[in-house]
C-alpha cells in the first residue's frame, strides 16, 4: 500500500504533482479508489480548471462525502485548496464546506492583469509547518483568477492589489494557492514539510 | 511583489532544440531535456517549447518529450505548436505541461480558444501572434505559418484587432512575437510591445531581438510587459542568466531570486 496518495480529481496537473513528489524520492500512487483513499496516511488534491467542472467531478467520482470525512493530512493545491471553502463564485457553486470562507474573485486596479500568473511573494503565519524553513519573501508559482480572503484559516499570505490567502490550514486539512510542483526549491521543501507532517 | 519572468524558448524540431534567424536557417542548439533542466536551474521563470514544425506539415507530431522534461523540470512551462484541439491540448496538458499556447490554428478557427478556455481554464490558454511590421502600409500584420518559410502568410488581421479578439474568446496570456526583431538580436519591438499593452488586460509577453541585457530593461520599464522571452542569447551563453537578474534587479525591475538567497 502506498502511503502517499494523489486524489485522481481528473484535472490535468496530476502528473507534475506526481512527478514533483517522487523528485523527493517519496513513493506515491495516484488514485481514484475510496479504499486506497481511505487508508492512505496522508493525501493531495490537486486541481486545475474551474471549480463547477472539479466538483461535479468529484461528484461522479462519488468522492466528496469521502474527502469530507478524511482524518489524515491533506493538501489542496491551488483549485484544490479552494474546492476545501464553503462556496466558490467561480460558477457559483458549493464545495467541500472544510474551510469556513468563500471563494472570490479578485479584485484588482483596471490595470493590473487577471490571472494572476507567475512569480509572487510569500509572508507565512508564524509556526506553520508547512513553511519550516521558508523564509517570508519566498517566491511561488501562482495561477488564479480567483483567492480565499484571509481569516482565521490563513497560513500565509500573498498580495496581489489585494492580500489573499496563499496557504490555508483546518485540522488536518491544508491548502495552498500556488504551485509548488512549479516552485523550484521552494515548493520542493513545502511539500518536503508536507510530507513530513505527522500523520 | 509579482515579479517579471524571463522565459528561455526552446524551439523544438525533431525532438532536438534548433534556432533560425528570422525564422529561417535551423541550426540544431541541444537535447530538448537537458537544456531544459540547465535552464530550471540557471533561475529561468518559466520555459516554452515552440515545436516549430508541427503546425505548418500537418503530421501527427511526437509529444513523448513533454512528460519527459515535466519529470525534471520544477518550473511551469507551454508547449506550442500542432495544437488544433481540444484533444490535442488535453495531451499535452496531461503529460505535465502547465500551458498550451496556439498561434497558426486559432488564426484558422478562432472558436478553438473559446473551447480550450471552456475545458482548461483561461490560465492554461496561451495565445502565439507573430506580428510584422509592414513598413508599406505601416501596419502591423499578423503572420500564419511561420514554422515554414514556403508557407508563411498574412492572416488578414491587424495586431492590435487580433490582439483584442483573442482576449474576448478566452486567451489567459499573449506572446508577441514581433517578426522583424526576431533573432537579429538588436532589442524588442518597444513601441509595438507598448501599443499592444494598452490593449492587453492578460498577462503581456514579449518575444523576438533580445541582444543584450539592457534590452530586458527596456522592455520591462518602457513597454511594460509581464515576462520577456528569448531563445539565442541564452542557447549562445551570450546572457548568463543570474547576472541578467543581477542587473534587472539594481535597475529596479522585481524578479524572483532563488530560493535561499
Amino acid at each position: 500500500m502506498s502511503r502517499l496518495i494523489i486524489i485522481d480529481t481528473g484535472c490535468a496537473n496530476v502528473s507534475s504533482v506526481r512527478y514533483a513528489v517522487e523528485r523527493l524520492g517519496v513513493a506515491v500512487e495516484v488514485s481514484r479508489d475510496l479504499a486506497t483513499i481511505n487508508s492512505a496516511e496522508r493525501l493531495l488534491l490537486p486541481g486545475v480548471g474551474s471549480a463547477s467542472e472539479a466538483m461535479k467531478n468529484l461528484a461522479e467520482r462519488d468522492l466528496i462525502t469521502t474527502i469530507k470525512g478524511l482524518t489524515q493530512p491533506v493538501l489542496g493545491i491551488c483549485l484544490g485548496m479552494q474546492l476545501l471553502a464553503r462556496h466558490s463564485a467561480e460558477g457559483d457553486v458549493d464545495c467541500l464546506g472544510l474551510i469556513p470562507a468563500e471563494v472570490e474573485r479578485l479584485e484588482v486596479a483596471p490595470a493590473t492583469r487577471l490571472p494572476h500568473m507567475g512569480w509572487n511573494q510569500i509572508t507565512p503565519a508564524d509556526g506553520c509547518p508547512l513553511f519550516s524553513g521558508i523564509p517570508a519573501g519566498s517566491y511561488f508559482y501562482f495561477v488564479h483568477s480567483f483567492a480565499l480572503p484571509v481569516g482565521s484559516w490563513t497560513r500565509a499570505v500573498c498580495d496581489y492589489d489585494q492580500s489573499f490567502s496563499a496557504a490555508i490550514q483546518a485540522g488536518n486539512f491544508y491548502g495552498v494557492q500556488f504551485h509548488p510542483e512549479r516552485s523550484a526549491a521552494a515548493g520542493a521543501r513545502l511539500l518536503k514539510n508536507f510530507v513530513e507532517l505527522p500523520a | 511583489m509579482l515579479a517579471r519572468r524571463i522565459i528561455p524558448c526552446l524551439d523544438v524540431r525533431d525532438g532536438v532544440v534548433v534556432k533560425g534567424v528570422q525564422f529561417r536557417n535551423h541550426e540544431v542548439m541541444g537535447d530538448i531535456v537537458p537544456m531544459a533542466q540547465r535552464y530550471a536551474e540557471a533561475g529561468a521563470d518559466e520555459l516554452v517549447f515552440y515545436d516549430i514544425t508541427a503546425s505548418s506539415d500537418a503530421r501527427v507530431v511526437d509529444k513523448s518529450w513533454v512528460s519527459r522534461v515535466a519529470a525534471v523540470i520544477d518550473i511551469p512551462f507551454c508547449v506550442a505548436g500542432g495544437i488544433k484541439s481540444v484533444d490535442d491540448a488535453r495531451r499535452i496538458l496531461e503529460n505535465g505541461a502547465d500551458k498550451v499556447s496556439v498561434n497558426s490554428p486559432a488564426l484558422a478557427r478562432p472558436e478553438l480558444i473559446e473551447e480550450l478556455e471552456a475545458a482548461f481554464g483561461r490560465q492554461c490558454v496561451v495565445i502565439g501572434i507573430d506580428s510584422y511590421f509592414n513598413k508599406e502600409n505601416q501596419r502591423y500584420e499578423v503572420y500564419q505559418f511561420t514554422g515554414d518559410e514556403s508557407r508563411t502568410r498574412n492572416s488578414g488581421w491587424q495586431t492590435l484587432d487580433w490582439v483584442k479578439r483573442v482576449q474576448e474568446l478566452g486567451a489567459g496570456e499573449i506572446v508577441l512575437n514581433c517578426m522583424n526583431q526576431d533573432g537579429v538580436r538588436q532589442g524588442y519591438d518597444l513601441e509595438q510591445l507598448a501599443a499592444i499593452r494598452s490593449a492587453c488586460k492578460v498577462p503581456l509577453i514579449a518575444s523576438g531581438g533580445a541582444g543584450a541585457i539592457s534590452h530586458f530593461i527596456d522592455v520591462f520599464q518602457q513597454a511594460d510587459v509581464d515576462g520577456a522571452l528569448a531563445a539565442s542569447v541564452f542557447h549562445k551563453n551570450i546572457i548568463d542568466m543570474s547576472e541578467l537578474k543581477g542587473q534587472l534587479r539594481a535597475a529596479g525591475v522585481a524578479v524572483r531570486n532563488s530560493f535561499g538567497e
